[in-house]
């Protein structure tokens, strides 16, 4: 793994606008559909409705219904028919309405578009990117609101992105279009409105390689997706208490770029991981495990993670808030690791 | 896209099949019969090396339903596309695959099809269409109807056969698959191998209603065949690629058929589920290389000398393959990290 190629904000030369990370996915999609006639979309109400997030609005004027394809409400049938339309030569993009409906199109995700590669020997290729949402705290109760990224990190032969900013969602799903590996991509369903810098100029973001998006000296934070906000305000609000957080964001968990994340706990010697997966048996366990193995002996704490309790997400507000790690809970736990609890 | 017109559940034609098949040179049913022993030989020696205990795992004979893999790909153009199914060794040679490298990936060596890496149930030859086999029942489905979907878009005019077994038929995703094939005429051929037996359970006993009114139901062309009688399903098969490659959509060809061995090579007590009397009708009365030969025969296009000609060629070039892949190397030990991605 190599180092982060780009800095926490995008680079000063050129114009650089303010769009949301909904506005920054849709521009990926059609700077590649431009590019490249294998690309098209596929999924329940992409076409004219332009999904409920309104993320894909305006797409099908461009490119017509054969290339931004409703379909009927089978995720088991275009992740299905999308891996072997990629086997035979276009780039499909699945849009998998909620990340909880992953669950439907499993089979086709974890032993079909995963394994076609290696079963092959090599010989077919999956260019298949699944786009897909997580996060909680939308009242949308248990069934549409799960970050369930860590079920296809967990498979060999999938990439999984999870970006954090509009500009790591434009050039990270740019990214995903161009690889030949299937890539599960995570969007935030909260940050969708969001704003952020993006060039206006093409660019494109390598998988596997992690970002600090805020530098310190007393503690590494890992955060993933909709966490690095959270961790971000609570490197904020540490600050002001004189620690000194390093917030690192991952970006894609498969590949992991462990080499920037074990360096920056080497450097702080507290480390915690924070991500909107649940806890048990997560992306926090994998993480830690990481910075355990390759920092050990630099840590002057227990390495501790925070993730979504080990609950169904329950409907209430005020229920289903106290589920996920919050800028509070997360201050709370680095304040703990830096003996100043 | 466009939806597709209604249509209802049918035989070929009499007058039509009749047409298709007086079209085939008599010379070309002895090498469809070629590749029939060709498979019917390959199995039988599979069979052997997992008895002498030279084949890892297990595998699923194909032996009972040769004339399904070879009449529909014999509809098919080089570059069309098959996926297959666990019991998919005939698919694989019928679609042009060769002896020696499929005996090397059954023995998982590294001049099989896969370099060792998917064995008997997942050979795949992307150089003879072969998407490959799938382990997961109708785990191909959306595959193939993938592929057909890719060849519209890409308007090459192929077409993809999906093979599964009539157990696929308890499966959803084969009618989500179905549902999209119909709605948007994609040139994809369902064939499924009613060989009456889900692995080890009879099919009247997980399949509810008429197969056939499956398909019915999506407005698909259904097709009903004797899945033992090779120019019967290549009649069909034709029929039906030809619909699929003129933008008519997709077809469910419906192919009643045997396995005269077990579900796989290590299922030899089968009392439980079928009885022997049932296993020696379909053998003695309802063999596809004998139903064939006997046409041969009787149209005057092969005398007993030309049987046995064909038989020493076919046994010499399946022996040599077995040969090739037990001489042949294993992968090397760096080869397991190799091919996880693109």
């Amino acid at each position: 793994m190599s180092m982060p190629e780009t800095a926490a904000t995008p680079p000063a030369t050129g114009a650089v606008r303010e769009i949301t990370f909904g506005q920054a996915i849709r521009e990926a999609l059609a700077e590649e559909m431009r590019r490249d006639p294998r690309v098209f979309i596929i999924g329940e109400d992409v076409a004219e409705a332009g999904t409920p997030f309104k993320v894909l609005s305006g797409l099908v004027e461009e490119f017509g219904r054969e290339r931004v394809i409703d379909s009927p409400i089978s995720e088991a049938g275009i992740t299905g028919l999308a891996t072997g339309a990629a086997m035979t030569g276009m780039r499909p993009v699945v849009d998998i309405m909620f990340g909880d409906f992953l669950t439907l199109a499993m089979d086709q995700i974890a032993n079909q578009a995963a394994k076609v590669h290696y079963m092959s020997g090599g010989k077919l290729k999956v260019p298949l990117v699944v786009r897909t949402t997580l996060g909680a705290t939308r009242r949308s109760a248990a069934q549409h609101s799960q970050s369930l990224h860590a079920w296809v990190s967990h498979v060999p032969g999938l990439k999984v992105a999870l970006p954090s900013t509009p500009y790591d969602a434009k050039g990270l799903l740019k990214s995903a279009i161009r690889d030949d590996s299937p890539v599960v991509f995570f969007e935030d369903k909260m940050m969708y409105t969001m704003r952020g810098g993006v060039p206006a100029e093409e660019y494109t973001i390598p998988l596997g390689v992690a970002e600090v998006k805020r530098p310190g000296g007393d503690i590494t934070i890992v955060a993933t997706s909709s966490m690095v906000h959270v961790a971000l305000a609570a490197a904020e609000a540490l600050a002001a208490e004189g620690i000194s957080a390093e917030v690192v964001d991952p970006r894609t968990t498969m590949p992991l770029d462990t080499e920037t994340i074990i360096e920056s706990a080497r450097k702080t010697g507290r480390a915690m991981v924070v991500d909107e997966g649940y806890e048990r048996y997560g992306v926090t366990a994998e993480i830690a495990a990481v910075i355990a193995e390759g920092a050990f002996q630099y840590l002057d704490a227990p390495v501790r993670r925070l993730g979504a309790m080990h609950v169904p997400i329950p409907f209430s507000p005020v229920l289903e808030d106290l589920t996920v790690p919050t800028p509070e809970t997360v201050a709370a736990t680095a304040r703990a690791l830096c003996g100043r609890a | 896209m466009a939806k597709a017109r209604g249509s209802r559940v049918q035989r070929p034609t009499p007058a039509r099949e009749h047409e298709v098949l007086a079209s085939v040179p008599r010379d070309q049913w002895l090498a469809v019969y070629t590749q029939m022993l060709t498979i019917r030989v390959f199995e039988e020696h599979v069979h052997d090396l997992w008895r002498r205990g030279k084949m890892p795992g297990l595998a699923h004979l194909y032996i009972g339903q040769e004339a399904v893999a070879v009449g529909v790909c014999q509809a098919l153009r080089p570059d069309d596309y098959i996926t297959s199914t666990h019991r998919g060794h005939g698919h694989c040679l019928a679609k042009g695959a060769a002896a020696d490298r499929m005996f090397a990936e059954l023995l998982g060596k590294a001049a099989g099809y896969c370099r060792g890496k998917g064995g008997s149930m997942h050979i795949a030859d992307p150089e003879t269409g072969n998407l490959g086999a799938n382990a997961i029942v109708a785990g191909s489905a959306g595959i193939a109807t993938g592929a057909a979907l890719s060849a519209k878009m890409r308007g090459s005019a192929q077409v993809a056969a999906c093979f599964f077994g009539e157990g696929a038929l308890g499966q959803g995703v084969l009618y989500e698959a179905m549902n999209m094939a119909a709605l948007w005429k994609l040139p994809v051929i369902y064939v499924c191998e009613n060989n009456l037996y889900n692995e080890y359970t009879h099919y009247a006993e997980t399949t509810a209603g008429e197969m056939a009114a499956r398909s019915a139901a999506f407005a698909i062309s259904t097709t009903e065949v004797d899945g033992q009688d090779v120019r019967a399903v290549y009649a069909a098969a034709h029929a039906a690629v030809q619909r699929a490659r003129q933008g008519g959509g997709p077809t469910f060809l419906l192919c009643h058929t045997y396995r005269f061995h077990g579900h796989h090579v290590g299922d030899v007590d089968r009392s439980y589920y079928r009885s022997k009397e049932e296993e020696q009708q379909w053998r003695s009365g309802r063999d596809p290389l004998r139903i064939l030969a006997d046409w041969l025969r009787a149209q005057g296009t092969a005398q007993p000398d030309d049987f046995e000609r064909i038989e020493r060629s076919v046994r010499a070039l399946v022996e040599a393959a077995v040969q090739f892949a037990l001489s042949a190397p294993y992968p090397e030990a760096s080869e397991v990290h190799q091919d996880v991605y693109a």
